[in-house]
């Protein structure tokens, strides 16, 4: 029996003018994995993942998210996906349920169930008592994984997730782990770009892009044995010293 | 292991600030200013744009006023008078009229701006009934309207003394536009194009540049540099003190050859006046600047706080005069206020330059406060 | 000879307490990581120890110099990298370069021999707008700038955050062909695995340091068995061994599960395996592991 994909890419390329950003790139993405897609900065991982949220148009190539064809059904692919990154997640200025509220708005869920269901999770994350608090003097840690809430809150098939855990400490990075975990186990697809080595080692499977192109692609495991090295970081670093790009 | 620490510290601590780190400095800030598109583009176009806008566009002086005669007999007096009204740069009989009715005709169909009515039997009792002359006009926009009304019973008048050495009835009304006998607006709004220009440039582009500096992050590798804090604002300022006196130049060559304003004065005392004020906008900017946190908010500040006030409070647009006495009182306290009479004494009037001292003063010691308030409140540390 | 001493710092922004009494001392020629998250205080410090800002209590002396009283000595011989990128963007290469030369009151042909390890490999782009670097390239052009003067002592707050592992990997190598030259380096980041490279660490969290000592040091402070834990299935795993009595740690780490054992045992990892079994687990490993500096982290920020 054929195993589910719920990410589907063939041959995906984009080209600005004469330069090749993303270079046929194939994958899939099994259903409840913790998929790591990893790069140099500048390899081309941002604008395959603009491809891949129905944000940007493929030059050439095929790809599937959620069954949606990223081409002719970009507003779908955009319904069955959740995205957080970083750099922009939540509205600072806005109270943590005004937060929550917006988004589930934005992604369409019922308004019946809102109230319950921000209860619900704002109960589970312990940070009931913050719910009118506004974002920004949340700790760090917190906002993280209240971003990370929002952004599974309509329950997507792929959770999109770019560099999540930088600068965090230790103990509310491995909270952060076990919540994507749980919504693996849930069986949301996990998606997520990053270039620190140590966040590919919490992934299932990791593909790591050199110039537009994937250059690798296995467990964490397989790749250490594969390079016969002890860490992610001598995998990456004898694939993307390699790089023709960018340095 | 090797040993090569050149010890900097200690007795031979010095601070930099010599003429190396200034002329480098200065170097740097052309740059900026150079490669930024946007700066250079309010740099040398807006001068340009605003002087060509207010001296044609938004003109508000008249020309070629369309005007229709309503006479129920073409005699002798009538026509001299039409005649002269054609005459002149600023009016253009397009026709005759014959009845009333046709007057509205002649506004909504728009080939009349002002008509011209005479009464009946003019020629012979012009003097003692009455008999009289209507001018009607268009008053849609009531500043050109009563400018064409104020032309109009000029050449009306004027005709009317000639024909008739003995003027017994009636007192003409003689008005004489003095320094401005054409009333051209240009002379008006170039000190204020001017003052206005000077205080965008400086205050809002320096308060801007070390803003910037403050957001990007590079006035933490100042400070912590060995330069004086008084030369990276000295060295800040010099760049747009050069452009801003270039905008000046640039302003009076314009001004001067392509809308005919003279330069009556002393060109010598304007050009101190100029700087004087340019140096009291940059301490503006520099002082904004203190305050300030983000480009957005310099640029607001500047923006809201000095160019609009700068704009309505300096005569420059309405006059002060007619001002509620807050305003008036408010326009004082405004630097541009002070350079715009100073330049319209100094370019328009042709005054010497003993005239312009109680301007110039204000403006020196408006300077020496602003200078004094900014170095004050100047940080040498992030807090 | 001590170049950086630290006496007990404190410094407060309105209700938040950025730093709580913080102490530490740096010797000519040393590598001093302060290492912790975004929010640990890691930027104020270093904000203090550059003249920047004024601490509420405590003193500190940089090259013999109080950064209160004597700002201006500390700031003609320290060089300073802030968090973030802050070159001018619009000025090229070379132009920063000279730029930050002459603010110095020196050229870049005076001291080119400490900076051409780095400079050279930047060279080629130096008619290139410092905007349209890499990230890489503009972390090396920054410590070209802020050693372009020959410091003593250099202040990197953060070097390498958000650069690609390869770049990191040689800025490290850089800050230790530094290091021979006898320049004191004292640098942030919140990169655990960082730790080791660096001659001696404090931990920071939450405004306190809780652990100075070589990396060595710290890992051997750990004073617990500690193993790591992998099998055929994630999903409940980690609360599967939460419930075990005799264990008094487990968390993710990778693709693993870090345990520590309460008491010393021969028997542990056998025990562990033979449960993680019992409840329908394949192809359990449990193996002893020695600590990384991140498990110290965990530990220490537990008490």
């Amino acid at each position: 029996m054929r195993e589910e994909h719920v990410i589907e890419a063939e041959g995906l390329t984009k080209m600005f003018g004469t330069f090749t950003a993303v270079d046929h790139i194939t994958f899939d993405v099994k259903k409840g994995e913790i998929f790591g897609f990893l790069g140099a900065n500048g390899a081309g991982k941002t604008t395959a993942m603009r491809m891949l949220c129905g944000l940007s148009k493929p030059t050439a190539g095929r790809a599937t998210v959620a069954g949606c064809d990223i081409v002719r059904e970009p507003e779908r692919v955009k319904r069955n996906i959740g995205y957080m990154s970083q750099k922009f997640s939540l509205y600072e200025d806005l109270q943590v349920w005004e937060n929550i509220r917006l988004f589930g708005g934005i992604y369409g869920v019922a308004e019946r169930e809102m109230a319950q269901k921000t209860d619900d999770m704002l109960r589970r994350l312990g940070i009931y008592g913050e719910k009118n608090t506004p974002v920004k003097r949340l700790p760090l840690g917190w906002k993280q994984k209240l971003a990370f809430s929002v952004a599974i809150f309509h329950e997507p098939k792929v959770v999109f997730l770019d560099e999540p855990t930088g600068g965090v400490d230790p103990r509310a990075r491995r909270q952060f782990w076990e919540m994507i975990y749980e919504a693996a186990d849930r069986g949301i697809t996990v998606f997520v770009t990053t270039h620190y080595m140590d966040e590919a080692e919490y992934c299932d499977r990791v593909s790591i892009m050199v110039d537009g192109r994937i250059d690798a692609l296995d467990s964490p495991g397989g790749l250490k044995r594969q390079f016969g090295v002890g860490s992610m970081d001598e995998v990456f670093y004898k694939l993307a010293r390699e790089a023709k790009r960018g340095e | 292991m090797r040993q090569r620490v050149k010890v900097q510290g200690g007795e031979s601590a010095g601070r930099t600030g010599g003429k190396g780190v200034f002329a480098a400095f200065v170097k740097k800030e052309f740059r900026h200013v150079v490669r930024d598109k946007r700066t250079m583009l309010i740099v040398l176009a807006m001068p340009v744009v605003q002087i060509i806008l207010f001296g044609f566009a938004l003109s508000s002086e008249i020309r070629n006023v369309n005007v229709a005669v309503l006479a129920p007999h073409y005699d002798e007096q009538v026509r001299r008078i039409v005649e002269r009204m054609d005459a002149s740069e600023y009016f253009t009989v397009t026709g005759m009229l014959t009845s009333d009715k046709d007057v509205d005709m002649a506004f909504r169909d728009g080939s009349a701006d002002m008509i011209l009515a005479f009464g009946g039997g003019f020629d012979e009792v012009y003097t003692v009934e009455g008999t009289e002359i209507q001018l009607i006009a268009d008053a849609t926009n009531t500043n050109t309207a009563t400018t064409m009304v104020m032309y109009a019973t000029n050449i009306i008048s004027n005709s009317l003394t000639d024909g008739q050495q003995e003027m017994k009835a009636g007192i003409v009304p003689d008005i004489r536009m003095l320094y401005n006998p054409q009333m051209k607006s240009s002379y008006g709004f170039v000190p204020g194009v001017m003052g206005l220009i000077i205080i965008l440039i400086c205050a809002m582009m320096t308060s801007v540049s070390i803003v910037r500096e403050k957001e990007q992050g590079t006035m933490e590798l100042l400070l912590v540099s060995p330069m004086r804090p008084i030369m990276i604002i000295i060295s800040k300022m010099v760049p747009y003190l050069v452009l801003s006196f270039i905008d000046f130049l640039m302003i009076v060559l314009l001004s001067v050859t392509v809308l005919d304003v003279p330069m009556a004065g002393s060109f010598g005392a304007l050009c101190v006046l100029a700087l004087l004020y340019i140096i009291v906008a940059l301490s503006l900017g520099l002082l904004i600047s203190t305050k300030v946190e983000s480009q957005m908010a310099a640029m607001l500040g500047s923006g809201m706080v000095l160019m609009v006030p700068s704009m309505f409070f300096s005569g420059m647009i309405f006059p002060v005069e007619s001002m509620p006495l807050f305003f008036q009182w408010l326009s004082k306290i405004l630097p541009p206020s002070w350079f715009i009479t100073g330049v319209k004494k100094l370019m328009i009037e042709g005054l010497p330059a003993m005239y312009v001292a109680k301007e110039t003063l204000i403006l020196t010691v408006m300077a020496v406060v602003l200078i004094a308030a900014s170095l004050k409140n100047f940080k040498y540390r992030l807090e | 000879m001590t170049e950086v001493s630290v006496r007990e710092i404190f410094k407060s922004y309105g209700k938040v307490e950025a730093l709580r009494g913080v102490s530490f001392e740096a010797e000519r020629g040393e590598l001093f990581g302060i290492i912790g998250p975004d929010g640990a205080g890691k930027s104020t410090l270093f904000r203090i120890l550059t003249t920047l800002l004024v601490a509420d209590s405590g003193s500190a002396t940089v090259a013999g110099h109080d950064v209160v009283k004597e700002y201006n000595a500390i700031r003609a011989c320290v060089g300073y990298m802030p968090g973030r990128f802050s070159l001018y963007q619009d000025l090229t290469v070379e132009e920063n370069m000279e730029f930050f030369a002459s603010v110095f009151g020196t050229t870049v042909e005076e001291n080119y021999d400490l900076v051409a390890d780095i400079y050279r490999q930047i060279e080629p782009f130096k008619k290139r707008k410092a905007g349209k670097l890499s990230g890489g390239m503009k972390q090396k052009l920054a410590l070209s700038c802020a050693m372009i003067h020959r410091p003593r002592v250099l202040f990197l707050d953060e070097p390498t955050t958000g650069v690609d592992p390869v770049s990191r990997k040689e800025f490290w190598q850089m800050l230790g062909r530094l290091k021979e030259e006898g320049i004191t380096i004292v640098v942030s980041t919140p990169y655990m695995d960082e730790a080791s490279l660096c001659d001696r660490i404090a931990l920071i969290m939450e405004g306190r340091f809780i652990g100075i000592d070589t990396p060595r040091g710290i890992v051997a402070q750990y004073g617990a068995p500690l193993y790591a834990v992998r099998a055929d299935r994630r999903g409940g795993l980690l609360n599967d061994l939460r419930g075990m009595e005799e264990l008094e740690a487990c968390y993710a780490f990778g693709n693993e599960v870090h345990i520590t054992a309460k008491q010393e045992s021969a028997e542990t990892e056998r025990r562990v395996a033979e449960a993680l079994a019992a409840k329908g687990y394949g192809d359990v490993e449990v193996r002893r592991i020695e600590p990384t500096v991140e498990d110290c982290f965990m530990k220490l920020s537990r008490r």
